[in-house]
């Protein structure tokens, strides 16, 4: 065995945890690091064109694959560059290690040339971060930042590492296991817990399970499925949660919250049993959080203590992983027998209740002279496979997405929910493609958002990424003119979009296709034509310029309290 | 309602700030701070003094478990334990009250540990009520300055069946 560098450690490093795909940018702090990356045939680099793109890039992957995304940049403002996506990947619970370049340890502290704290800068945005000072550390914190990234409530790690430290020599060995006693995620619910929230939902009439990212991040749609049927159990999920359970069951009532649909708002609100799983209470969900689920008994299955009774006062906690203590719930029910019999009696009422919901509001728009982007969205569900993802941008592309796309599988629609960053979109898109390359990988994003990103179009023409970027044009900052609508007497500041690039040309320019679509006749023709293009495709439907997103519940108000139309 | 919570952390650079970060970043109260190594030098304590309701003091708890480098995070509130905190107080001497300072600091059991011919400085530990109530007795005479610690707490050792106070 003989001494390597640091750099190389890095990428044994890289090796040891599986590590196929880097999304970066490179820069003079990690230089070696580059060098190193070059000769690993093994890891695919794939180049951004800009930092946030490389880190947006690594969430979507994570999302879209389930493993840990994993970003390279350089210090300073390299690092500085990632802090969106890392907080971004921070709120909606992502595993991923971002790698930074520092300045020479002897420099840190100095204002050297592209220094920055990005550890001081991160540390509130990140589950965990690490400046490695010394190479004999470096294996062991590449490990525990991959292990720490992907256990318990699974998060966003940073490692920070100073040029010496990557020429530095060493003999290489990784750790076989992590030891931290400080660290020591629940896995397992309280069985004790795990009875008693069965029996809570035995005893009641009015069930409904709220369902989160948790879920998903869990692996944990299956058995939440079994479970959901096995007592005939509604259920809505957030805007993370969509995919977790059918959207096409019957017991679906499909995202609740503040553009969710009238069934799942109303149920919410009628219930005598809220299961809680893999969810936190976000304020988009709840509207006025006294009235949120007033007459219910709140059972609580999280696996991060600190979401439970952070927001709203929960009756039943459990500290566990979704899957597992599902499992256990699930167990139990089988157990229970007679008892199931009765509730599944017992519930029919409710449901009934929940049906006529469904069918006096459905999710609607009415149809005009205009493309609406309703339309495109409920069309692109309809002419695209099962398996393909979805991205989204953020505002109201993304809750017409989450309203008329049905997501029958989790894993399949990555969204920024929790941050609500614009420019998410194309560069998830981006990090999806490369985890699934046979897959059809689709950015429903609006003129607003496409912008903050569009220089990854290089990217996807770049690495072939057939990714289709469908371009909700309504000439606005949609979401924002919506509620200057509503609640600003229609005083648009700032929010029309007057100049917009020629996207035709743009997509063009960078090497891409581009397919205008100013008519409703044409919208079919449009996404069949686009999906049938090899390469990535700009899609730039021209839609109706002010429509809103309904059912809308404003900010503040409980959310039976709906916007209609 | 007053707490004070010991958190029991790796002695690393960083982990204050860790700890700073999440009390402001989520717009907890810290009343006082003290921080040093352990017998472990390996790990340091930390002692919070923080207030808010109950639901406020669940979720410090959580969130400062949630923390990486933390250990161990406990709550004094219904234990047994001792708190001191020490005062380092700078007081008006003129003639006519100098013998009176030195009265007060004798029936508080504070040291005087400068002297000059306008002013004493004296130090005292006690628990807060004790340094508040020092504070008040002195408050009259002038004080010119003082300077406390945040608060250094250790849970009673049970004598028997009984905790012994002393």
């Amino acid at each position: 065995m003989k001494k390597i560098s640091g750099a190389n450690a890095f990428i044994e490093a890289l090796r040891c945890e599986g590590v196929k795909h880097v999304f970066g940018y490179p820069g003079g702090a990690v230089l070696d690091i580059f060098d190193a990356i070059m000769d690993a045939e093994d890891i695919e680099f794939i180049l951004s064109r800009h930092e946030q793109g490389a880190v947006h890039a690594a969430d979507g992957y994570a999302r879209a694959s389930g493993k840990v995304g994993v970003c390279l940049v350089t210090s300073g403002p390299g690092a500085t560059n990632t802090v969106t996506g890392i907080a971004t990947a921070y709120m909606d619970s992502i595993p991923m290690v971002v790698f930074t370049g520092q300045v020479p340890t002897h420099l840190i502290g100095n204002d050297a040339f592209q220094e920055a704290d990005i550890v001081g800068i991160t540390r509130p945005c990140t589950k965990h971060n690490y400046l490695v000072k010394n190479i004999s550390d470096l294996a062991r914190v590449v490990k525990e930042a991959f292990y720490i990234a992907r256990t318990g409530r699974s998060g966003p790690v940073l490692v920070d590492l100073p040029k010496d430290v990557m020429k530095d020599t060493i003999f290489f060995k990784y750790p076989d296991n992590v030891v931290m006693d400080s660290y020591c995620p629940t896995y397992k619910g309280h069985p004790g817990q795990i009875k008693r929230i069965v029996n809570l939902i035995l005893k009641s009439r009015k069930p409904v399970i709220y369902a989160g990212g948790g879920v998903v991040h869990a692996n944990a749609s299956k058995v939440l499925v079994d479970f959901a049927r096995s007592m005939n159990l509604p259920v809505t999920t957030t805007l993370m949660g969509l995919g977790a359970f059918p959207s096409d069951d019957p017991l679906s009532l499909g995202m609740l919250g503040m553009h969710g649909t009238y069934a799942a708002n109303m149920a919410v609100t009628h219930t005598d049993c809220l299961v809680a799983i893999g969810s936190r209470f976000d304020d988009r969900v709840t509207g006025k959080i006294d009235e949120f689920a007033p007459k219910a008994k709140i059972i609580h299955i999280d696996i991060d203590p600190t979401s439970i009774s952070k927001n709203v006062k929960v009756d039943l906690p459990v500290v566990g992983d979704s899957r597992m203590v599902l499992q256990g719930m699930l167990s139990q029910v089988k157990d229970a027998g007679d008892e199931v019999k009765v509730l599944l009696k017992g519930i029919k009422p409710w449901l009934k209740r929940i049906d006529a919901w469904k069918k006096e509001q459905p999710l609607r728009y009415s149809k005009g002279k205009a493309i609406k982007p309703q339309y495109v969205v409920e069309m692109i569900d309809r002419l695209t496979p099962d398996d393909t993802i979805i991205s989204t941008e953020v505002g109201q592309n993304q809750m017409w997405t989450a309203q008329f796309y049905k997501f029958n599988e989790p894993r399949l629609f990555l969204t920024s929910g929790g941050l609500g960053t614009m420019g998410y979109g194309f560069p998830a898109a981006i990090g999806a493609q490369v985890a699934f390359p046979g897959r059809t990988v689709i950015d429903i994003a609006g003129d607003g958002s496409i912008q903050m990103n569009i220089q990854e179009l290089a990217t996807v023409v770049q690495y072939r990424l057939p990714v289709k970027v469908m371009i909700l044009n309504n000439g606005y900052l949609g979401m924002v003119r919506q509620w200057q609508a509503l609640f600003y007497n229609k005083r648009y500041s700032h929010t029309s979009l007057e100049i917009s690039p020629d996207y035709i040309k743009l997509a063009e320019a960078y090497g891409a296709e581009g397919i205008r679509v100013t008519e409703p006749s044409e919208v079919e023709g449009a996404i069949k034509q686009a999906l049938a293009i090899e390469g990535p495709v700009f899609v730039d439907f021209i839609v109706e310029s002010e429509e809103d997103v309904y059912p809308m519940v404003p900010a503040g108000a409980p959310i039976n309290n709906m916007l209609l139309v | 309602m007053r707490h004070a919570i010991s958190v029991l952390v790796d002695n690393e650079a960083g982990v204050l700030s860790r700890v700073i970060g999440l009390f402001s970043g989520r717009g907890f109260n810290i009343e006082s701070l003290s921080v040093a190594p352990t017998l472990d030098p390996a790990k340091s304590m930390m002692v919070i003094t923080t207030s808010g309701n109950e639901q406020v003091l669940e979720q410090i708890k959580k969130q400062l478990n949630k923390l990486i480098n933390v250990i161990k995070v406990v709550d004094f509130v219904g234990k047994e334990f001792v708190e001191r905190e020490m005062i380092l107080i700078k007081v008006k001497a003129k003639e006519e009250t100098r013998a009176e300072v030195l009265r007060i600091a004798d029936i508080f059991r504070a040291k005087v540990v400068d002297v000059s011919s306008s002013s004493y400085t004296l130090a005292l530990t006690g628990d807060k009520r004790k340094l508040e109530g020092f504070i008040e007795i002195l408050h009259p005479i002038g004080i010119i300055d003082f300077i406390r610690t945040g608060t250094v707490i250790m849970e009673r050792e049970m004598h028997g069946r009984r905790k012994l106070k002393v």
